[in-house]
């Protein structure tokens, strides 16, 4: 167990280390970074000067370094826009957005668990067409759109729901429906397929000659072992979320990492934009590690692979 | 308890009936689907014959004019005008040559990168596995939306940046599926006789390997397709992706967004287009898997 820990925590350090590369040199040569801050407007010598004052005029694996050794030490350098340090942008809008990715989180789970375990039960029944058809009519929606449906509906016809802005939880639920809808297909699916396969299994049908009570053998002895790939897909799907809550927040103007990434953006903040895609990356590569541990204690055979 | 309340073994276990069915609706999806989608690409064929005004051209005598279904809808424009008096029903017809050139060339890029990788991957195992495994890893770790909204917003959005930016993105699936599928192959017998005639590593993988993933590879091109049109659209949705005044769907919701309230069909229109394009093009991908997997058919 150990040595395999070690190894995957190599592996997560060496990836989050070329990630920072990665985005470090495509933001570094999509662009003249020193032309952009100066504005459309500015002379050759007004950019040479920014060019100067920003230490943009070091050799590019020069300023890496400087950029990587102080963000080790949670020094992310300061917005070019705001002239904030960007650790304490972040760590404002931080809560917001993974609110929001825990409540769709939540959300997908509790939409998607039973109807995975109930088309299970029932394979081929209506239940079983009705979960297949939500999922393949939920990939193809576009999350924008989505929302912005979700907007109308809910927020201006009905008018249940806020929405737009974050000052109570009610601000939460439309977002969180928006996103979680998008991990709902892949754990649905999973945890169809993870039951199918137990249901099956010999254990089960011992289980079911001992007498034990339907609900003791579903949710006692099936949906535990059927939900190990779901551990490790819900992982993986909470990353992205997080990846896309750029969308679902400027749709509703949460004003979360996302959002501040899409301003950003918009407005060439460099160090904003490179620091948050890595700590997006950190949190990603940090939860699939977790979700491996997680997988290795569920299932002992991962362990010796 | 009556006995009626548990789940029989039996039950499990698909019955002929089912699996007949099964056949039957996958040969229906890939229809439905295909059906669609050729109907679409035949709208973007056609688009300068099918579209009854210029999509380009402003009238804002004319503007936000509803479909023909609601009050105050004429037969003129038959799916109403935007907010710059646009037909709409031109802008989308040209609308889907973007989503469709943009689905088709960053799956096709995507799909060379990948294959490459999971290729080789999957070949030639060892240290070469690693380091392509490393490689998808560390793929999957970037978030895909941010640094493709970066990159366009920083180099500058047109439609070349946005399909160089999703193909370059894009090709995790097709690698992961492709790795996968190279090893199942690689350890079969037809590959051993290959390799015994003396065939060259360059020769087994071009004649032997890639046209025994090619399923695989199809069905992967399907959804990878549908991801690249979604996200264009979202690029698009966000101001990054292809620039105005191009008819986008993604950048037609989003302009017609303030006005969503009062004309709801500036942004519905657009995004059932964009829904029924990525549907029916999953709706193909699924049915060619279940069609050309027997062993999933189930």
């Amino acid at each position: 167990m150990l040595a395999y820990l070690a190894k995957r925590l190599f592996v997560a350090l060496l990836v989050a280390l070329t990630v920072s590369i990665i985005t470090f040199s495509l933001l570094h040569l999509s662009g003249d970074l020193a032309q952009s801050l100066a504005g459309p407007s500015a002379t050759a010598a007004d950019v040479e000067q920014v060019r100067k004052a920003y230490g943009l005029d070091r050799p590019l694996p020069v300023q890496y370094a400087e950029w990587i050794g102080k963000a080790v030490r949670g020094d992310l350098g300061e917005s070019f826009f705001l002239k904030v340090p960007v650790s304490e942008l972040i760590a404002d809008r931080l809560p917001i957005t993974l609110t929001l990715g825990i409540c769709a989180f939540a959300f997908a789970l509790l939409l998607s668990l039973p109807l995975g375990v109930l088309a299970a039960v029932r394979p081929n029944s209506w239940i079983d067409r009705c979960a297949l058809a939500l999922s393949v009519l939920g990939q193809a929606l576009p999350s924008f759109w989505f929302a912005l449906i979700l907007i109308i509906v809910f927020g201006l016809k009905l008018r249940w729901l806020p929405v737009s802005g974050n000052a109570t939880w009610e601000h939460f639920v439309l977002p969180a429906v928006a996103l979680g809808y998008y991990a709902t297909p892949a754990f649905m699916r999973l945890t169809r397929a993870g039951m199918l396969e137990v249901l099956a299994s010999d254990y089960i049908r011992t289980a079911r000659a001992k007498g034990l009570r339907t609900t003791s053998v579903l949710f006692k002895h099936a949906l535990r072992n059927a939900i190990i790939p779901v551990v490790a897909v819900a992982a993986v799907q909470f990353g992205f979320m997080l990846g896309g809550s750029i969308v679902i927040e400027s749709v509703f103007s949460l004003h979360g990492v996302g959002y501040l990434g899409w301003e950003a953006i918009s407005r060439a903040d460099f160090p904003v934009v490179q620091a948050i895609v890595l700590i997006l990356a950190c949190i990603y590569i940090v939860l699939t590690l977790l979700a491996d541990m997680l997988n290795a204690v569920l299932d002992p055979r991962i362990r010796v692979r | 308890m009556t006995i009626d309340s548990f789940v029989s073994v039996e039950e499990l276990l698909p019955s002929r009936g089912a699996l007949l069915g099964a056949r039957i609706s996958s040969h229906t999806t890939f229809a439905i689907g295909a059906g669609v989608v050729l109907v679409i690409f035949a709208v973007a064929l056609l688009a300068p014959w099918l579209a009854p005004h210029d999509p380009f051209a402003q009238d804002l005598g004319r503007r936000l004019i509803p479909p023909v279904w609601h009050d105050g809808g004429s037969w003129t424009h038959v799916l109403g005008t935007d907010q710059l008096g646009r037909d709409y029903l031109s802008r989308l017809i040209y609308g889907s040559r973007i989503s469709l050139l943009i689905g088709t060339t960053a799956a096709a890029m995507s799909g060379v990168i990948g294959t490459t990788l999971g290729v080789l991957a999957g070949y030639f195992g060892g240290r070469v596995d690693l380091v392509v495994s490393f490689i998808i890893t560390t793929r999957l770790a970037l978030p895909v939306v941010l640094v493709a909204l970066a990159v366009a917003a920083f180099i500058g959005s047109s439609m070349q940046i946005v399909i160089a930016v999703l193909g370059l993105l894009l090709w995790d699936r097709f690698a992961v599926v492709t790795r996968s599928a190279t090893m199942q192959v690689r350890a079969l017998d037809y590959i051993a006789a290959a390799r015994a005639i003396g065939a060259s590593t360059a020769r087994i993988i071009a004649a032997e390997i890639l046209p025994n993933i090619a399923n695989a590879l199809v069905v992967v091109a399907t959804l990878e397709m549908a991801q690249a049109i979604l996200l264009e659209a979202t690029l698009s949705f966000l101001g990054l992706g292809v620039p105005p005044p191009a008819p986008s769907w993604g950048l037609m919701v989003a302009e017609g967004k303030e006005y969503m309230f009062f004309s709801p069909w500036v942004i519905t229109i657009p995004g059932v287009a964009l829904f029924t394009l990525v549907l029916a093009i999953n709706l193909l991908g699924d049915g060619l898997r279940d069609l050309t997997a027997p062993e999933h058919r189930a």
